[in-house]
């Protein structure tokens, strides 16, 4: 009995949170075409969030991607059919790898910083003098950095997919010897426009998602230094259980 | 005032690596050219099993691309496939004779439509009809053929 009230406790509670966060959505979509009037604020958080994870994200998608030319070049091989490796490494990372990867560095990339840092502005009161200056804090702090992550992911994304692609080039053609022409031509055959749409929809899905947990666990973070430390935690592991939710929902409606 | 400078600079090249990724991915990735291309001139051909046959499936001539499958319809009346064909309009001296197969690439790959020439004068042009057309083969009754045939059970009287 003690076990289903606690079971029932915590889903009440989860539940509460996710009627908490789309009721913050709503606020920052509110005080979006205002924030959209000072545009540099927005590009400041591009920059914050987006150029500061081009460097982990293009590392990690060349690797991700010479993995896939090694581990496809291997598990094809074995049915003989390597010519297919471009094609394969392509649709791979561009429906599903690179969204999700992605998503989940940027969770832990940006998520954290943009979380830590309005969390540490609502813990040393920065929060709080905004408000005695009457300037809405979700309008000059939570909307800019909102719409930072929302543009910068699916760029990420984008890069990510290409460096991937590269890597898996660079693995396939000038290691393992695939034939450079089949590699493209078996790629461009099996690739349909879609699937890049796939893609960027998915990445969408996730910039929202994964900016909007980020900036709502740091201005619901207690104010306390614990607090802060709390909601760095909480930004990645809500962010990396909705994307993969949210990756699997969004691949049962388009395919 | 130069940090800033050197941010927006840096954002700016971020977003214009951001679209020059997704420029290589929809040049690269996949034929493009094959949606964008409205250019050419559409031929008819009826078939009577057109299994396997796909929208976008690839035109060839001697093995050469020269355009795609751009409609598959029912008709009604006669009970077999009418496919539309787009061909480039830089192959504008196909003969009017020549005949279309549904071919496959390999034992078990895509289906495309192989064109086989003809030695008429006049050539194939808009809304021209190709008249002799060679279905899809299906493998599984090549070898249910091959399998119950009356030859194979009598060759071994």
């Amino acid at each position: 009995m003690e076990f289903f009230y606690s079971v029932f406790a915590g889903l009440l509670q989860s539940l509460r949170k996710l009627g908490a966060m789309i009721l913050f959505f709503v606020e920052i979509l509110r005080r979006c075409p205002a924030a959209l009037l000072r545009p540099r604020l927005v590009s400041r958080q591009v920059s914050d969030s987006g150029v500061s994870s081009l460097v982990i994200i293009m590392t990690s998608g060349f690797f991700v991607g010479m993995v896939l030319g090694l581990q496809g070049y291997d598990s094809l091989s074995r049915l003989r059919q390597e010519n297919i490796l471009g094609a394969g490494v392509a649709l791979t990372l561009l429906k599903e790898l690179g969204p999700v990867v992605t998503a989940l560095l940027f969770a832990g990339r940006a998520g954290t910083a943009l979380a830590s840092e309005i969390g540490l502005m609502r813990a040393t009161d920065q929060l709080s003098a905004m408000e005695v200056m009457a300037v809405d804090p979700i309008q000059r702090i939570v909307v800019p950095r909102f719409l930072g992550g929302l543009i910068s992911l699916p760029l990420l994304t984008t890069i990510f997919n290409a460096v991937g692609i590269l890597g898996a080039w660079f693995i396939g053609v000038s290691i393992k010897g695939v034939n450079n022409g089949e590699f493209w031509s078996q790629m461009q055959q099996y690739v349909e426009p879609g699937d890049i749409w796939e893609g960027v929809w998915k990445s969408v899905a996730f910039g929202v998602a994964a900016s909007l947990i980020a900036v709502y666990e740091g201005y619901h973070a207690p104010p306390t230094a614990e607090g802060v430390g709390l909601a760095t935690t909480r930004t990645v592991v809500t962010t990396s259980i909705t994307v993969l939710i949210l990756d699997y929902l969004i691949t049962a409606f388009l395919l | 005032m130069e940090s800033t400078r050197t941010r927006e600079l840096g954002t700016g090249l971020f977003i214009l690596l951001g679209f020059a990724a997704l420029l290589f991915l929809a040049t690269q990735t996949t034929s493009l050219d094959q949606y964008v291309d409205q250019q050419g001139y559409r031929v008819t051909a009826r078939f009577s099993d057109v299994s396997g046959l796909k929208v976008r499936s690839p035109v060839t001539l001697a093995g050469v691309n020269i355009g795609r499958v751009e409609r598959i319809e029912f008709d009604n009346d006669r009970l077999d496939a009418i496919v539309t064909l787009r061909i480039r309009s830089e192959f504008n001296r196909i003969p009017d004779d020549s005949d279309a197969g549904i071919v496959t690439a390999g034992l078990l790959g895509s289906r495309y439509i192989g064109i086989g020439p003809g030695g008429a004068e006049t050539y194939l042009e808009e809304n021209s009809e190709i008249q002799i057309t060679q279905s899809a083969i299906v493998l599984e009754d090549i070898i249910g053929r091959f399998l119950f045939s009356p030859t194979a059970s009598s060759g071994g009287k």
